[in-house]
């Protein structure tokens, strides 16, 4: 099978859906010309959609938002761009007030097909107002579908299924993903949204991990296969609606979990996942749900101090280590 | 402008004061719940504004949104049910007043967040524009609303992308309690329009007629393609910014200044004045304006409650996910 990036899979994907529906557009700051977006992520495609359909906006984060809540209400699917994940408080209320809520305040009058695609995450000493994970935040608020792809794969796939999807989604990406690489089919295909995966099957302990961190778990589980240690790890892809089936069963198989995210650890996702194995697995827990985030600060900039205070895949082995 | 269309604007302003005053009677008999904006004094806009539109353009409205809801041909009932918070209400009792739509005639709804609606107006405006409809759309908002950095950004974003939208400032001279001259250092927020490169003008948001034309003017120019404009209606609420508040803010003097230049009171004048219509002929639309409100408040106070149930639907569209382990 082909191999490509997570920049080419999303590239692709959008590619795909702007060229077999016509009411598909993006909207964003410098994703037109020339340019094709901070990360590259759409360069060529004004080339081909032109300036009707890839729509370079100024740097207004409500006026962009808004417009894809006003537009998909009306009959258009917008893919936004929010350039990075933190700019989310210049632009909270068109997505916690209004897309989010707009259906359900007007008793199902509307549908809101929107997707925004955002790109968060620390490593590359961005510092703390361009580095972040807020995957937490979109969970929180009722109306929305919070996706974070991993993979190449994945990120195809759920992406395609987004844009098609008739609710609002938020579409996290991984600045430092955009260069891994992966398998993805030629030809059509889409994944289910609300479905996790197993990225790699195991007994002895389940890691549910997010983003980056499932490639640093994948990496700290084959270290750990040497030592005897059997991992499985489970990339929950759709944040809401979470998969907790596949969670659930890994659970009962294996008895202990170390959940892993990106974000800051306090508040983060693992606080739910965990108490939801709490109320739907507790008997088969052999000991507390673990969980390994981010440190409780802002992100720092000296690489020193920002690998310090993000997981990484020594820090997950050692987790696991302490666990076992 | 006609006879028909100043008799029918008449018509359309008296519904909506009858409607807005039975509804604060309604809610300080403690029979709504929630918080209520009444449009009272204002309808000289709303109905001036929307008389100048086709029946598929879009509007966008505001906390205080009544006024704009009947103005643009919506439903009594479906707006009382809502207000009671009842099944049959135009959002199944889930919003209340201040989110009431009815998007099958363009209403894309009140809206709670001061400044929320010009971002989405410009949403609307762009679809029409890239399916090229020929609909136009109309935001309203106040004076409180032009500082909200949302302004600024969809005025700009609408000029340089051309969008067929029109921008309606109901200056009212207060934001909540706080007067123009303490929030802005500008006497007309229309000079504002200057800095988007898009035409703004200031009118007498009492006179319906100078509404439905200036509006007209700049819905026309809209639909042709020319892009945006900015219209500040300089007008009046009669009372407090909610139902309940006392609006001791404004003094009695600037209160009995604007009752005298009440637009539903200065239209019959004219009218009559001009032989277009005669005291017989308003009384008749006053009594057929009371009988329809009445038969709407029975309605919703005759319709059912949502079961509790219902709240957990509508949260999103056409798709469920198992509630396998909840």
């Amino acid at each position: 099978m082909r191999v490509i990036t997570y920049r080419e899979a999303i590239k692709e994907a959008l590619i795909e859906e702007l060229r077999s529906d016509p009411d598909v557009y993006l909207l964003g700051e410098d994703i037109g010309k020339k340019f094709g977006g901070t990360n590259k992520v759409t360069l060529g495609l004004w080339e081909e959609f032109g300036d009707e359909r890839i729509r370079c906006t100024p740097i207004s984060e409500s006026a962009i938002i808004g417009a894809a809540v006003g537009s998909a209400m009306t009959g258009m699917r917008p893919v936004a761009e929010l350039m990075f994940i933190d700019f989310l408080g210049v632009c909270l209320d068109q997505i916690m007030n209004q897309a989010a809520k707009l259906r359900y305040m007007t008793g199902g009058q509307v549908s809101m097909p929107l997707v925004i695609r955002t790109p968060g995450g620390a490593g590359r000493s961005s510092a703390a107002q361009h580095a972040q994970s807020l995957e937490a935040i979109f969970c929180h608020i009722p109306g929305l579908i919070v996706i974070q792809p991993a993979t190449p794969y994945d990120a195809k796939g759920l992406l395609k299924e987004a844009v098609r999807n008739n609710n609002p989604v938020i579409f996290i990406e991984h600045k430092m993903l955009y260069n891994t690489k992966g398998e993805v089919p030629e030809g059509e295909y889409t994944i289910p949204i609300g479905k996790a995966d197993i990225k790699r099957e195991g007994k002895d302990i389940t890691v549910i991990a997010t983003s980056r961190m499932v490639n640093f778990s994948l990496e700290a589980a084959r270290q750990l296969e040497n030592e005897g240690i059997s991992v499985e790890i489970i990339d929950p892809r759709t944040l809401v609606p979470l998969d907790e089936k596949t969670i659930i069963e890994s659970v009962k198989k294996t008895g202990k979990v170390l959940i892993v995210h990106e974000s800051v650890e306090r508040c983060g996702i693992a606080a739910e996942i965990g108490q939801i194995i709490n109320e739907n697995a507790f008997d088969y827990l052999d000991m507390p749900v673990r969980r390994l985030g981010a440190k409780n600060t802002p992100v720092p900039f000296a690489p020193i101090l920002e690998n310090f205070v993000i997981p990484d895949a020594k820090k997950i082995y050692e987790r696991i280590k302490s666990m076992l | 402008m006609t006879e028909d269309k100043l008799k029918s604007m008449l018509y359309k302003m008296i519904k909506i004061r009858y409607a807005e005053s039975k509804v604060a009677e309604l809610f300080l008999a403690g029979e709504i719940p929630g918080f209520l904006h009444s449009y009272v004094g204002q309808e000289a806009v709303a109905v001036g504004a929307c008389e100048a539109l086709r029946g598929n353009d879009y509007i966008t409205s505001t906390h205080r949104g009544h006024g704009h809801l009947i103005a643009k041909g919506g439903r009594m009932d479906g707006m009382f049910a809502e207000l009671f918070g009842k099944k049959t209400g135009y959002c199944k009792g889930k919003g209340g007043s201040m989110h009431i739509a009815d998007v099958s005639i363009g209403i894309l709804g009140a809206n709670g967040i001061v400044g929320a609606g010009l971002p989405i107006a410009n949403g609307a405006a762009l679809t029409s524009k890239m399916k090229n409809t020929g609909q136009v759309t109309l935001c309203f908002f106040g004076d409180g609303a032009a500082n909200q950095g949302t302004f600024h950004e969809s005025l700009n974003l609408a000029s340089v992308w051309k969008l067929p939208v029109v921008f309606i400032c109901e200056n009212n001279l207060y934001a909540m309690s706080t007067p123009c001259c303490e929030h802005m250092n500008i006497s007309n927020i229309c000079e504002r329009a200057k800095a988007y490169g898009i035409p703004g003008s200031t009118i007498d948001g009492n006179n319906v007629a100078e509404v439905y034309e200036e509006v007209s003017k700049a819905v026309e120019r809209a639909r042709s393609g020319d892009g945006p404009a900015l219209i500040e209606c300089k007008c009046f609420r009669k009372f407090g910014h909610f139902v309940g508040d006392p609006g001791d803010y404004r003094s009695k003097e600037q209160v009995e200044e604007w009752e005298k230049r009440d637009c539903i009171i200065g239209l019959k004048e004219n009218l009559i004045k001009s032989k277009i219509f005669n005291e017989k002929e308003i009384l008749h639309i006053e009594n057929e304006v009371k009988r329809e409100i009445d038969e709407a408040v029975n309605f919703a106070k005759e319709s059912s409650y949502p079961s509790p149930a219902d709240a957990m639907e509508d949260v999103y569209s056409d798709w469920n996910w198992g509630e396998e382990y909840r």
